[in-house]
């Protein structure tokens, strides 16, 4: 029985203006397994999913669904070929009954008849052991139990492949666990599941293969029991353990314990759980752990960009409070957030109003700064970041992706920080940017200025780094310096300690 | 498990709405009828609120559908208004009833269906293209004739008469002071309002279009998934809104018999906020046609309360009209947000009762 292949996609090519998105992959799914999908963000898991429900269509390779070659034109077209999806945002209707989001949209007659279906519903609840009424307002249900009434619509319609597109994010440990019990129920009705995650360790916990993706390409399929955590992560982020040559060791400089600058003690916010940080005058850090460990929500609450719940902060020895991004600019904090286009640039301002921003919020808007101030502030800037632009006037919008990072990197440089916290800045932007900017970190902490650097390039952050801290699911769980700081070592750390290496 | 079954659900947001309405109108009413006592302890008073606002009722009730769907009508009173006059210019050259009837149909439909067109499959602002129908629906009116138009066709006439003299009702009547029995007197444009008060509720609550109504207003892209025709469903309910919009003209006609360019004037308005205090929300998903009737006799027994008041001035009229709608609006965030903080309470003790 577990041999019997429900759905197979052979070859599948799917090209963007410009970008191949997939290239030749393979995905076989079989009766009544739990099957993860996994890579890194842009590794074509998404598209591939997309391209499986309907939503985009694949530009080469066939599927086949319990050995009948089908095409599937439309997310409709899926749903009456047995594939099923519950996204991570819930696709039903808050302000709907149970009973109704589970079969509004394919009534066969004009009129509804609500009883039968509060009827029907409630056993399929029951069997599945869903907690919840049919006659209720979806909206007064937990986000959990909304999911599984997605679930459970999908069950109804009698679908053979059921896809949970990132299913657990926002759910607690509790919920979690009702979800992965019903999981199992469906998989021993023989149901054939698609889930996909950046959850590690839930992957462990519930699947029976995993198929990684990388960079639009397939990189294999594993039985959950060959592939240890390590190996995995491996996968996913491109290296195998054994070609990993050590980089070189940056020197480890002596920090005192009167130089450091800044000091959280079980810092959380809305975002992110407790933590505990320290950055010294002069010392460049690094967060690391895959997409969704918890990175950007750590120095988002530094920042005070999410709201801060609770912890305590020092800079300097003196104890402050950073609730909003004001509040850490005046402590001399500056933040280049992870989204460029949507947090950083504004697009139809120009580069010397994008330049001047961070400086005149500091200053208040009462007392502007003069239009020749500006304007010496972005010649200044425009010929030390070597941005290229037109002029100091053109549209910010209008520039390249990495001379827009240099802007906004100019709009925190101006502000003279003392503490500079980069997120992805180097992300999407072009090689030799990039290493300018990583020069322009090492220089920075040269003159003393604190730097968080944050990347996915491991390669990248062991350049520029003397001291990473480890993130996984959310929990700092490692911080690696000196001698540690070597790929294979990051990539352990990031798997779990415990999984050592096999081979 | 029977237990479960049993268990009565706690009123959705739409019945709690509609619930404050009505509670709303009766203490209202009463009020009136002790402070005021006169006509408010006649029946014929609630009569002659219907009898005046049969248009009104059933241009809310088109409007509510639209709002229900998340979107926005504000072309309605222009239309009832551009019905009335076609209709009245049409009777006057001598026109056929029937067919006349059949004008006001269609004249609301085209609106309509073009308006809901443009709104659904081009996917253009629908406060935009509405607005738009509004001008040209009022423009329209005056090009055909700036004086009003009294309908001298004699079989109109006789309808008009039927209209304001078929529903006599003795034992509701009262005496006046010269002792003659004055029975109360419905119009039949009520029954005609009411009916449609009563077609909408059915088809809100039971047809598979209604139940979209909803599913689309409560969230467009989920609607989308669970496979509903979203586009179908928003073009529909613009064009039951024309539709009604179309009959309101023609009652509108029976009512006053004449067409009149400033008929209606401001009537969307009024529509909007009956639909609100009704308990429909702008933001869509939530709502109801018995609600927004009982909102517009709440806006009705405002204006009647002021006449009552010394404050009997038109602009009193308008600021107790608009200060009741910003007290309605307050009351009924303020009850949503004491339940939805309610709601997150009870979730958090379920929690702790389940892990303890």
């Amino acid at each position: 029985m577990a041999d019997h292949c429900l759905l197979e996609m052979r070859h599948i090519n799917k090209f963007f203006p410009g970008v191949k998105a997939l290239s030749d992959v393979d995905f076989t799914l079989r009766e009544g397994e739990i099957h993860a999908l996994m890579g890194e963000n842009g590794a074509g898991k998404s598209t591939l999913i997309k391209v499986l429900t309907g939503v985009y269509q694949n530009d080469g390779g066939e599927i086949t669904v319990d050995g009948q070659k089908i095409t599937i034109r439309s997310p409709q077209d899926a749903q009456n070929n047995g594939i099923s999806t519950v996204y991570q945002e819930i696709t039903l209707c808050p302000n709907l009954s149970v009973a109704e989001n589970m079969y509004i949209g394919r009534e066969e007659s004009f009129f509804v008849h609500s009883k039968k279906r509060e009827k029907n519903a409630q056993s399929i609840l029951d069997e599945l052991g869903i907690p919840a009424r049919g006659t209720q307002i979806l909206g007064s249900c937990s986000l959990a139990v909304q999911q599984m009434v997605a679930i459970a619509r999908a069950v109804d319609m009698k679908c053979k492949v059921l896809i949970l597109d990132e299913p657990t994010s926002s759910l607690d440990d509790k919920e979690v666990n009702v979800l992965f019990k019903l999981m199992r129920d469906l998989k021993a009705r023989g149901v054939g599941i698609i889930f996909v995650t950046h959850f590690l360790e839930q992957v462990y916990e519930v699947c029976d293969r995993i198929t990684v993706l990388r960079n639009g390409e397939l990189v294999g399929e594993y039985l959950t029991e060959e592939l240890p955590q390590v190996q995995l992560v491996a996968k996913m982020i491109g290296k195998d353990l054994d070609e990993l040559s050590s980089f070189d060791v940056i020197e480890e400089k002596d920090f005192k314990d009167e130089d450091i600058f800044y000091e959280a003690k079980g810092l959380s916010s809305n975002e992110a759980l407790p933590f505990d940080f320290t950055i010294h005058k002069g010392e460049v850090n690094g967060f690391t752990g895959l997409l969704g460990s918890g990175r950007s929500e750590s120095v988002r609450a530094i920042f005070g960009a999410d709201k801060v719940n609770g912890g305590t902060v020092k800079i300097k020895g003196k104890s402050v409070k950073i609730n909003k991004p004001i509040d850490a600019m005046k402590n001399g904090i500056g933040y280049l957030a992870e989204d460029r286009k949507r947090d950083g640039i504004i697009a139809d301002l120009s580069v010397r109003e994008n330049i001047i921003l961070a400086l005149q919020v500091m200053k208040g808007f009462f007392k502007p700064i003069s239009r020749s101030e500006a304007e010496a502030f972005a010649d200044e800037y425009i010929k030390v970041l070597n941005i290229k632009t037109a002029s100091r006037e053109t549209p910010i919008g209008s520039l390249s992706g990495g001379n827009q990072q240099k802007v906004i990197l100019a709009r925190w440089l101006l502000t003279h920080p003392d503490y500079l916290i980069l997120d992805e800045p180097t992300r999407g932007i072009d090689v030799g940017t990039k290493l300018e900017i990583q020069k322009l970190v090492l220089k920075l902490a040269e003159d003393g200025v604190s730097v968080t650097f944050i990347s996915s390039e491991i390669e990248e952050m062991l350049r520029t780094c003397s001291r990473l801290i480890v993130m996984r699911d959310r929990h700092v769980v490692g911080e690696l310096k000196g001698a540690d700081l070597n790929e294979a070592q990051v990539m352990k750390t990031i798997a779990g300690g415990e999984a050592v290496n096999e081979e | 498990m029977n237990n479960k079954k049993h268990r009565r659900e706690p009123l959705t947001d739409t019945q709690l709405l509609m619930t404050i309405a009505i509670c709303t109108f009766v203490v209202m009413y009463v009020l009136a009828m002790i402070v005021f006592k006169g006509g408010f302890l006649h029946v014929q008073q609630i009569f002659d609120m219907l009898n005046d606002n049969a248009p009104l009722i059933i241009v809310s009730c088109g409007l509510t559908i639209v709002m229900i769907g998340g979107g926005i009508d504000i072309s309605v009173g222009a239309v009832t208004s551009l019905v009335a006059m076609s209709c009245a210019l049409y009777l006057n050259k001598g026109g056929n009833i029937v067919i006349s009837a059949l004008i006001a149909i269609g004249i609301g439909l085209a609106f309509g269906l073009v308006q809901g067109y443009l709104i659904s499959y081009l996917e253009i602002q629908p406060f935009i293209i509405t607005l738009a129908g509004m001008f040209l629906a009022r423009g329209l009116t005056t090009i055909l004739s700036v004086n009003p138009q009294k309908v001298e066709h004699e079989g109109f006439k006789a309808l008009m008469n039927a209209n304001q003299n078929s529903i006599k009702i003795p034992w509701l009547g009262y005496t006046a002071k010269n002792g003659n029995l004055i029975p109360a007197s419905l119009e039949l444009g009520v029954v005609v309002a009411l009916s449609c008060v009563l077609l909408i509720f059915l088809l809100l609550k039971f047809h598979k279009l209604g139940r979209g109504f909803y599913a689309i207003g409560g969230n467009q892209t989920s609607a989308l998934m669970l496979g509903i025709n979203v586009k179908l469903t928003r073009f529909f309910s613009y064009v039951i809104s024309g539709l009604l919009s179309g009959i309101a003209g023609y009652v509108l006609l029976m009512h006053s018999g004449a067409g009149n360019a400033t008929n209606a004037a401001g009537m969307e308005m009024n529509a909007i906020a009956s639909a609100i205090i009704g308990g429909t929300l702008l933001t869509g998903g939530v709502g109801n046609v018995i609600g927004t009737f009982f909102g517009t006799l709440i806006l009705t027994t405002i204006n009647k309360i002021v006449v009552a008041s010394p404050l009997n001035a038109p602009w009193w009229q308008k600021i107790t009209t608009g200060g009741m709608l910003c007290v309605f609006i307050l009351l009924q965030s303020i009850i949503l947000s004491i339940r939805s903080k309610k709601k997150k309470d009870s979730k958090g003790k379920e929690n702790k009762e389940e892990k303890a």
